[in-house]
């Protein structure tokens, strides 16, 4: 039994098939995937659908709080919620590197599986394969996923306007502070954990609560919620205002940021939901995302107005009020 | 968070603000803060919203990456491509554009560059590939410098005969004394930069006051910091008796880390040195002395400067003396902005072009 990912897993023969049957069906149960079909055929719905797809290449590819396995699952689960698809199905494309431990795929596939198990969302088709040594760097992953979005959900940028309340499920920038910690080998104290999770039930009870007042979400992912903003005060050419001091951020995320002089507003998050909401159900929605687990944290952060068209603008911890603009260029740690 | 959140209270600032607001003037004050960190701070913190309108804040050349000459730009960019060599540099430095691009197109095009987070760590990468000629491209003032000396000692004791600095570190005093001489800039009072200042200490700044009747106060990087040292500034120049006045003495002394400033004397002499925007300034930056000149790769390999072009339109001269605003240039925000930098200004995180990038000029917008 070979150890290690060789190029005949990627051939199409017998190799092949022996990695998909007993490491990828191992953990992976779908009735539809199990088929093995050059296509997954899924029974009829109702709604109008969601389609969409993300590729995956984290470098490390396990970190503190996840791996790129289950941060692919969540991920893709989270581009459907964000608008307000209840998500159905995902696909599974991995591109493997020649000489990537088997054991690694091992553990990656069964974060996976339990990834989908947690979300109820499957697995229902995929497609695996190999690149020379060099050619990758150890595993790259697509998924892909549809969603229904169910009658009188309408999530769009263009439904926001002035009064709206702008809220978010919880610490900002675990993720982005966590992997950019881990890729430089500082070891910094206080427990920097990722917080990929899924955002589907989250989104359900928000969408339960006030079905028609809910005007946008987003999933403030690369860029950070910075960017997130921006685009939507840019796109709708309204303001958005929030207040540095309502963001909730786990104490060691502050001080990591500080220490390497990184603005947690355009770090990564990948278990986090923005919500913009009209004011008169807004404490309802904050109330609905405190009541479960990923929405414990939740805060009202800002508002939506019409001072300073097109921009984002904070009121800093100190009492000051300053722009936010998108990220351009990576966040690069200071020279002194 | 302990330590900080003291220093951005609210209420402090908001009572400082207040005591600003509340002195009525008809000549503007002009203040010049001439350390990037401070630039970055203030504009973070939105401290600029809260002052009042015959304050004026200039930024001056306080950004080791932004005062760095193109000339000098264009010779680590010609170093990197020699073969046998690795560059090691803080992280700014890649992105910014000589003639021939940047250190970043260099390592596309296959040069060894790599980005570290301390000398140490260059020393450590030549030990471990000793093939290989290893450069730390040496820039930085005075807080830096001391730990670039350390790393040559510690060189020297380890017998690394591949490690090398390409030498371009600066002091403050010489082009501070040249900018208070300077008619059109009529600065009142200097934010003196913090983290130098725990070097060289506060009393190195004395010669501003007797020399030039220079307004100083020495100030920390958070909200309460800069404004306490602004209004100590303000207090000085109404009163018409300028001092040092240490308002960061949770870290700053009056001497300075002495041992520190005895490790870069020991290696480093001063030097005649280029200043982007600024010249040549006498005895403004460090060279090392001749016991240390096997560490120095323009002697190792006879590099000289190439003669300095600034880019066609770019203003980050003018930027760096204080005497234009980054909005007044034509390139700002349009052929120069964060991801596709013309200037060293855009391009370095402490640079004052982008702080008003990033975090815009409210005032302006209003």
């Amino acid at each position: 039994m070979n150890t290690h990912v060789t190029l005949d897993h990627g051939s199409g023969g017998l190799a092949g098939q022996q990695l998909v049957s007993s490491l990828f069906l191992k953990y992976l149960r779908d009735p539809v995937l199990r088929q093995l079909e050059d296509a997954a055929v899924l029974p009829q719905q109702d709604g109008r659908i969601a389609l969409t797809t993300d590729s995956y290449v984290v470098d490390p590819i396990f970190f503190p709080g996840g791996n790129i396995g289950e941060l692919a699952v969540n991920g893709t689960i989270n581009d459907l919620a964000m608008q307000g698809a209840k998500p159905l199905a995902i696909s599974l494309g991995c591109i493997l590197e020649e000489g990537f431990p088997l054991a690694d795929l091992e553990r990656i596939i069964q974060s996976v599986a339990g990834a989908c198990d947690y979300a109820g969302v499957p697995v229902v088709t995929g497609d695996t394969k190999v690149v020379p040594r060099g050619k990758a760097d150890k595993i790259f992953i697509n998924t892909s996923g549809i969603g229904i979005i169910g009658e009188g959900i309408e999530i769009s940028a263009g439904r926001v306007k002035e009064g709206d309340i702008i809220l978010l499920s919880g610490t900002l920038a675990d993720h982005g502070i966590t992997i950019l910690t881990n890729r430089e080998g500082l070891q910094v104290g206080g427990n920097l954990q990722s917080d990929t999770r899924p955002l589907h039930f989250l989104v359900r009870k928000i969408l339960e609560t006030a079905p028609a007042e809910i005007h946008t979400m987003r999933d403030p992912t690369r860029g950070g919620l910075g960017t997130t903003l921006s685009e939507i005060a840019r796109g709708t050419n309204l303001c958005l205002a929030i207040d540095e001091e309502k963001i909730p951020m786990r104490p060691a995320v502050r001080a990591a940021c500080e220490l390497m002089g990184l603005d947690p507003l355009y770090l990564a998050n990948e278990g986090k939901c923005m919500v913009i909401a009209d004011q008169k159900r807004a404490d309802e929605v904050l109330r609905a995302m405190r009541s479960i687990k990923e929405g414990s944290k939740s805060r009202i952060i800002g508002r939506v107005t019409k001072k300073y068209p097109g921009r984002v603008v904070l009121t800093t911890a100190a009492g000051g009020t300053r722009l936010v603009e998108p990220l351009t260029g990576e966040p690069l740690p200071r020279i002194c | 968070m302990k330590y900080i959140d003291e220093y951005r209270n609210r209420e402090m600032v908001r009572t400082l603000s207040e005591q600003l607001h509340t002195i009525s003037r008809d000549r503007p004050i002009r203040l010049m803060e001439v350390c990037g960190t401070h630039t970055m701070s203030i504009f973070r913190h939105g401290i600029r919203n809260m002052l009042p309108k015959w304050l004026q804040l200039v930024s001056g050349p306080g950004c080791p990456v932004c005062v760095t000459p193109t000339g000098v730009i264009d010779a680590f960019v010609n170093l990197a491509k020699r073969p046998g060599v690795t560059i090691t540099t803080f992280g700014d430095m890649i992105r910014v554009p000589g003639k021939n691009g940047s250190l970043a197109d260099a390592g596309a095009r296959g040069a060894d560059v790599r980005i570290v987070y301390s000398p140490m760590d260059a020393l450590t990468l030549a030990a471990k590939e000793p093939e290989q000629m290893v450069v730390f491209l040496s820039v930085g003032f005075e807080t830096t410098t001391p730990t670039i000396a350390a790393t040559i000692l510690e060189a020297e004791r380890q017998g690394v005969d591949n490690f090398f600095i390409f030498p371009a570190n600066k002091i403050m005093p010489p082009p501070l004394a040249m900018l208070m001489q300077d008619q059109d800039l009529q600065i009142d009072g200097l934010l003196c930069p913090g983290h130098v200042s725990i070097i060289s200490g506060a009393d190195s700044f004395r010669f501003l006051v007797d020399n030039y009747n220079l307004a100083c106060a020495v100030a920390g990087f958070e909200p309460t910091d800069i404004l306490t040292a602004i209004l100590s500034l303000v207090n000085q120049v109404q009163s018409g008796k300028p001092v040092v006045d240490n308002c960061y003495n949770r870290a700053v002394t009056g001497r300075g880390n002495e041992k520190a400033r005895a490790v870069v004397e020991e290696i480093f002499t001063p030097t005649d040195a280029e200043w982007r925007g600024l010249g040549v300034i006498p005895a403004s930056g460090l060279a090392l002395k001749d016991g240390y000149a096997s560490f120095d790769i323009t002697r190792e390999l006879d590099l000289r400067p190439e003669p300095s072009i600034e880019p066609k339109g770019c203003r980050c001269g003018e930027i760096l003396k204080g005497l234009c605003q980054p909005r007044q240039c034509p390139l700002f925000g349009k052929r120069c902005t964060p991801g596709n930098p013309v200037g060293p200004c855009m391009v370095s995180s402490e640079g004052t072009c982008a702080a008003w990038h990033r975090y815009g000029a409210l005032e302006e917008q209003s």
